[in-house]
Formats: C-alpha cells, structure tokens, sequence
C-alpha cells in the first residue's frame, strides 16, 4: 500500500509538472503539427490521388504511435536530469525502492504522453484529417500498450546513460531515425533487405504498426499499409517490454550506487 | 554500543577507474544528539562519505552502521532514520512548497496519497500551519519554490527532512552560497532544533566558525582522518581558532 501510494504521488508530480510548464507543452505539440499539418498535408494534396490510400490518415496514426512512444521514453530519461538536479535526490535517499521509482516515472511519463496525444487527436480533427471515430476509440486502450513500450525503451536507454549531457546527445540518435524505420511517414511493407532488418529492430516499429493494424482493421487499405496482424505486434511488443524494463531496471539499480 | 548512532569501521571507498582511494580506511563513532562537524579540503572525501552513509552510494570496503542498521543490508531502515540536506538544493522548482512537502510525507510513507492539500488529513494541515508559522510565511506556502530566496529554499528543505522525525540529520555544506544573515538565521534555527528534538547532526561545511560549538570535529585530507575531537582538543596545539587549527593541521598534512 505505501509503495503503491509513492508510485501515484511519483506519477502524479510528472503530471503536475507538465502542466504547469507551458513551453513544454507548447515544444510537443510543435512535431506533430509539422508532421501531419505540413509533410502530411502537402503529399496528400500533391500525390494523394494516386497512392490510394488517404495520406493525411496514415500519417496522423503513425505520429499518434510514435507521439505516445517518444513522448514517454523521453520522460523516462528526464530521471537521468533529475538525479542531477533538484527532486530526485530526494526520492533516492528516501525508504522507497528503486522499482517504485521507475514503475512511477513510467506512470508519470504515460499519462504525460497520453495528455499529447489528446492534443494530435484534436488537431488533427482541426484541419480536417479523415478519420473513423469508431476504429479510432480502439487506439485509447492500445495507446496505453505503446506508452508502456516507450517508457520500457527510455527505461534501458537510460540505464546504459550516465549523464544528462549523454542523454541529450545520443537519445535523438536512437529514437530520430526510428520515425523513418518505423513507417511513421511511409509504408514498410515492401523493403530492400537492409532496410528490412533494420526497420524491424527498430521498436517503434512495432507501436506504428500497432496502432494502424488496429485502426485500418477490417478496412481495404489494411494489406497494402499494415505489416503484421495486430495479434502479433501485441506479442512482440509484450516480449520487448519485459525485456527491456527488467534488463534497464537492473542495471539503473547496479549502475547508480556502483560508481 | 546503543548510544552510538553512527559507526564507521575502516571505510574505503575507489571509485571505478580511479587510482586513489577517494575515502582511505576511516573509522569513527558519533554519539546520539551529538553536533558531529566532519571537515576538509575540497575533494578531500567529504562529499563521498556523506554519500556512503546516506545510502546512495556504494562503499568499496569497511562497516557503517546508522541507527544500529547496516547501511548495505538494511537501507531501507537506515533511510527512514536519517534526513539528507544535499550540497545543491534538491527542491522541486515547478511545484509549491506546500506539494514538495507533501510529496516528501508520501514517500516516507507518513500519509497516504491525495491529489490537492484540501484532500489531506487534519493532522498533516496542522503540521503545515506549524511550518508557515516557523518560516515566518503565510499563503506563500501554497506558491512555487520559484519564488523563493535562497535562504527560504535551504530552511525549507531542513523543515522537510524533519517531517518524519529523523535520529540523524545530514547536511553537506548547508550554508554554501547564502548571504550571512541567512545563514545566521538557518544557524538560529538549526540549533533550536538540536536542542528540542535532540536529533542528531553530522554536517560538513567550509565556514569553520559554524563547526566552533560542535561536540566532536573530524578533519579528513586525502580521504584519511587527520584530527578527531572536540574543538577545544583541536585547538590544543598553540591556535585560537577553530579555523588556525584547521589551516596547520591541513599545512602539516601537505608537508608530511
């Protein structure tokens, strides 16, 4: 009971402080705009007509995954400034254990992500982005899956980071060439074998995938822009999530007291 | 024995890929309620013991006991013991005073959580009108730390680490950058505290007058103890202040 009150009051100050930090909030929304507002915007209208498929929809469930995913890995390596700076001193020295700590971040940093992803939803019904709402009720329980799996991928980056200045410096280079490896902007169905292993290391792909398996479910467009049954990509995403919160946890634990 | 509260046996601390040991086989006591001044050079290990003792970071060697729990064995007993003043303010800047409390009480497991201070017990609000009144504020509490002075900042932190009643409060250069009004009126308030509480201070500090009314000095150059005992002791070797002593004893260490 009390370690699950410090994992809610953990959470709840992530939360807390992302509201009241009104560039931030300004900062995450700014990508998915220029994401599905211009690139989006701009092929649908100039080769829109002869894909097939509407653009403007493939691209805005592609930023959603990828907007949820990045959003709460990025929280989780946020611990890494903390433990430089102000709180989170204070939470290492007190009696809650390190796995409360993470489990809270990773609470924190998903409902964070999840308040964003309100915010593409509701841009994208803005400008007019065709979407099913039916099918689009289904990402709310499956977002929740996708920030699990970012925040199980910030939880590994973060342990193999010893500093802020590292973080800053190798995260964009993790998570930047995934949005192109993870079909955020494309189809990856059909892919020279290089781009083919490598897209299908890269997590997010995974979370993409996901996401538009489950909205284009039983829909036309569904073979030409889904790789794998939703079924699977739940399995793989599962199976990678455990992994990388117990490896990451462990060595966060080893890494922060053996110096 | 019972009335030590903490025990350090032959400490060693290397850290990963250094030479040298950063704390070179210390070993100390300090009784209960006792005003323990730990001093030294800077890079001398100071920081580092602090470190070893408050459980965040893991010695090479040697025993620590604190509270009569192992700090390897049993950190979570030592933990809720002790209360941590840290060298840079460990505030959270975004969040009021009132929440950086709050949050403090909730992982201290002193009350369970709630979203706002209107949904927390009485007894928690009486303790929080208890605060204001010692900080000398008002509705301030409820505003970010933002907005607050350095002085503030540093009083504020020692109310916080007092919330739970600790046996043993550390501070690591409490003083550090405060003007000296400040730091007179942190000083007012930490013997105050001393004296009605009867916790139990191990600080480290680079102003020597703050160490003069201290029980037991430990003076610590390249990771080893070069003096240890009371000021009067210290100063027995021809000094008037607990500051002259402290320069010879370091010169003499150099030379030797």
């Amino acid at each position: 009971m009390y370690e699950l009150n410090a994992i809610i009051s953990i959470a709840y100050r992530d939360v807390l402080k992302f509201l009241r930090d009104r560039s931030r909030i300004v900062a995450t929304f700014i990508f998915p705009f220029i994401f599905i507002g211009v690139l989006g915007g701009s092929l649908q209208s100039n080769l829109g007509g002869e894909v097939g498929f509407n653009f403007l929809t493939f691209m805005f469930t592609g930023v959603l995954a990828q907007t949820l995913f990045q959003s709460a890995a990025a929280g989780i390596i946020s611990l890494i400034e903390d433990r430089e700076n102000d709180f989170s001193q204070e939470m290492f020295v007190s009696p809650v254990s390190r796995y409360t700590i993470i489990i809270g971040k990773i609470l924190g940093e998903s409902v964070v992500a999840y308040l964003q992803a309100v915010g593409v939803v509701v841009f994208a019904l803005l400008i007019g982005v065709p979407m099913v709402f039916s099918q689009l009720v289904w990402l709310i329980p499956i977002g929740i899956i996708i920030c699990l799996f970012g925040g199980a991928f910030g939880v590994l980056v973060m342990s193999q980071l010893s500093s802020q200045r590292a973080a800053n410096q190798i995260f964009p280079f993790l998570i930047f060439p995934q949005f192109f490896l993870a079909g955020v902007f494309t189809p990856m169905k059909h892919l020279p074998i290089y781009l083919f292993i490598l897209s299908r290391i890269s997590p997010m792909t995974y979370a993409v995938d996901l996401a538009r398996g489950i909205y284009y479910l039983g829909k036309p467009e569904f073979n030409r822009l889904v790789i794998y049954n939703p079924v699977l990509d739940l399995i793989i995403i599962t199976i990678f999530t455990i992994l990388m919160i117990t490896v990451g946890t462990f060595f966060f634990v080893r890494n922060e007291r053996n110096r | 024995m019972i009335n030590d509260v903490i025990v350090v046996n032959n400490l060693v601390k290397k850290y990963k890929k250094a030479k040298e040991n950063a704390v070179d086989n210390v070993s100390f006591r300090v009784r209960k309620g006792e005003f323990f001044a730990f001093l030294g050079p800077n890079g001398a290990g100071k920081t580092t013991t602090i470190s070893i003792l408050t459980t965040i970071l893991a010695k090479t060697s040697g025993e620590v006991k604190i509270a009569g729990y192992d700090i390897e064995k049993q950190q979570k007993e030592v933990r809720k013991n002790i209360g941590v003043i840290f060298q840079k303010p460990s505030l959270d800047e975004n969040l009021t005073a009132e929440e950086n409390i709050r949050l403090h009480a909730i992982l201290y497991g002193l009350y369970p959580f709630a979203p706002t201070y209107s949904q927390m017990p009485a007894t928690y609000k009486r303790k929080v009108a208890q605060l204001t009144e010692l900080l000398d504020i008002g509705k301030e509490i409820f505003n970010p730390i933002k907005t607050y002075s350095g002085g503030m900042k540093r009083k504020l932190e020692i109310i916080r680490s007092l919330m739970h009643s600790p046996k043993v409060l550390f501070l690591d250069e409490p003083t550090s950058g405060l003007d000296p009004v400040s730091r007179k009126n942190l000083w007012e308030y930490l013997s105050g505290v001393r004296k009605s509480r009867k916790t139990t201070i191990f600080l480290t500090t680079h102003y020597l007058e703050e160490a003069e009314d201290a029980d037991e000095v430990c003076i610590i150059n390249h990771g080893k103890i070069v003096a240890i005992g009371a000021p009067g002791k210290i100063k027995n070797n021809g000094t008037r202040s607990l500051e002259e002593a402290y320069i010879k004893i370091i010169e003499e260490d150099v030379r030797a």
